[in-house]
């Protein structure tokens, strides 16, 4: 198994930790990844609320790059999957937007090269019974809230991997390395995402819901897969518990961190020192190996 | 608001469609993006009324509304729409117009962030965000919003003091100036 591996601009940046993760358990479960070389950004929400053909010649440029290389694209923010896929779209369902980014780009793409989500490659192509059979250290007694947020999936005709209203892939995964899923009802509602910068009001209410009723269902932590949502769950989880009510420390993990523990990587390997609301506690309060935690 | 429910005038709902190649006059008020929209409480105007206004041709109404820059691209909208609206398109499509027709945006920092995110894109062909936060806190005058959070994020290394640039930031100014042309086009 082979990817042109997409970081982004977060998994430079806010999101080192995710792309540390995925990196990780990539290795570790032989996932090889090649990154594209001098990607640059998909374009993000900024240029598809600005400019059309920006919003697709961005992710295209990307796109190019990895059809060069032979290789179907795999990438771990939820932002950037939904942009490239959105591209692709786009590319081959409409020829004019088609001819218009190879003007713009100058080369020639037919919207052919697969884009898929960290998420997708582990639970579809590496599997969960593979995954189940390289446990090291099971995350047993875990009670987690798995956070899809917006775009992983949706909208279903552009993503599609999982269930628009009620994924289960997260869950299925972490099942798998023992942990237990609650079940709740706000799975794939909106955390604000890129609002974090220009309305953290909003934000902050919207946090707030979701890591108040995550708590309601059991939930001692979260996992989720997108470099916005982790910001504003875990960055803003202070704030928005001094506007709108104290909230217990709620750690807000990558999916990629919890399963990297699962599969005996140590938390350094894993950026979990770059977490906001800490995990030490949390991890040492269950059934996990303690010294190997903390080391 | 129109003193007649008739559509007098088509050239805004056409205009909209064809931006976000939807059929937004097929919209028939049944609601379901507005329950859906996570940032509905913030909103001066609702998805589904937004969509209404369209049909009656209130472009001003429309384009100087703070809900259409509260719209956090989630999607939901367009995922549950039984008309096949992406009314999350549509949500694009109008701050464009509002944008290029240089409406009174009521509030612009929206628009302001786009801005300051896209030029760091056609700077580093990354996103340098330290340098977008600048830039975006100099055009909006928000200089000391979330200064708490820089220590911690610098000492966590979640933002760094230089710039990430792309071998390809040179040509990606090239594509940049040959997408603002094609926009014209459109």
């Amino acid at each position: 198994m082979k990817y042109a591996y997409f970081p982004g601009c977060s998994l430079e940046s806010t999101a080192w930790d995710f792309d540390r993760s995925t990196r990780a358990v990539s290795r570790a479960l032989d996932v090889e990844l090649e990154e594209i070389p001098d990607w640059v950004c998909c374009g993000s929400t900024p240029a598809h609320t600005t400019s059309a053909s920006l919003a697709t010649a961005l992710p295209v440029v990307n796109l190019q790059k990895a059809h060069a290389m032979g290789l179907p694209v795999m990438t771990a923010c939820a932002s950037c999957y939904a942009r490239l896929r959105t591209a692709n779209h786009k590319i081959r369902n409409d020829p004019e937007e088609r001819a218009r980014t190879q003007r713009i780009t100058q080369q020639a793409y037919d919207g052919g090269v697969p884009v898929r989500h960290v998420l997708d490659v582990l639970v579809n192509d590496v599997g969960t019974a593979e995954i189940r059979h390289r446990v090291k250290r099971p995350l047993t007694g875990l009670r987690v809230a798995c956070y899809y947020g917006c775009l992983l999936t949706r909208p279903p005709e552009v993503v599609a991997f999982d269930d628009p209203e009620h994924p289960r892939s997260m869950e299925d995964l972490l099942e798998a390395v023992g942990a237990e899923p609650v079940e709740w009802p706000l799975k794939t509602e909106c955390c604000g995402a890129s609002l974090s910068m220009t309305h953290a009001g909003v934000v902050g209410r919207l946090s707030h819901k979701l890591i108040s009723m995550a708590r309601e269902a059991g939930a001692e932590c979260l996992a989720v897969a997108c470099p916005l949502c982790q910001v504003n769950l875990d960055l803003r989880q202070a704030d928005a518990g001094k506007a709108h009510g104290d909230l217990p420390d709620t750690p807000a993990l990558y999916v990629t961190q919890l399963l990297g523990l699962a599969l005996g990587l140590a938390p350094k390997q894993l950026g979990l020192e770059a977490l906001t609301v800490s995990a030490d506690s949390l991890l040492t309060g269950t059934g996990l190996a303690m010294g190997d935690l903390t080391g | 608001m129109a003193d007649t429910l008739l559509w007098e005038d088509t050239t805004f709902v056409e205009e909209v469609e064809r931006r976000s190649g939807s059929p937004v006059s097929a919209c028939f008020q049944c609601h379901k993006c507005s329950t859906g929209c996570p940032t509905a409480p913030e909103m001066d105007l609702l998805a589904s009324p937004i969509m209404r206004l369209v049909h009656l041709g209130e472009e001003q109404a429309v384009l100087e509304s703070r809900a259409i820059w509260l719209c956090a691209s989630c999607e939901a909208c367009t995922t549950r729409c039984p008309m096949g609206i992406d009314a999350a398109a549509v949500m694009d499509a109008l701050r464009m117009m509002a944008v290029e027709r240089k409406v009174a945006i009521p509030d612009a920092r929206g628009e302001k962030f786009n801005r300051s995110f896209l030029g760091s894109v056609r700077r580093h062909g990354r996103v340098f965000e330290l340098g977008m936060m600048a830039a975006y806190k100099l055009r909006s005058g928000d200089l000391f919003s979330d200064v708490d959070k820089f220590p911690r994020m610098l000492a966590k290394g979640k933002i760094s003091l230089l710039p990430k640039r792309s071998g390809e930031a040179k040509r990606l100014r090239e594509i940049f100036r040959r997408a603002e042309e094609e926009d014209k086009k459109r």
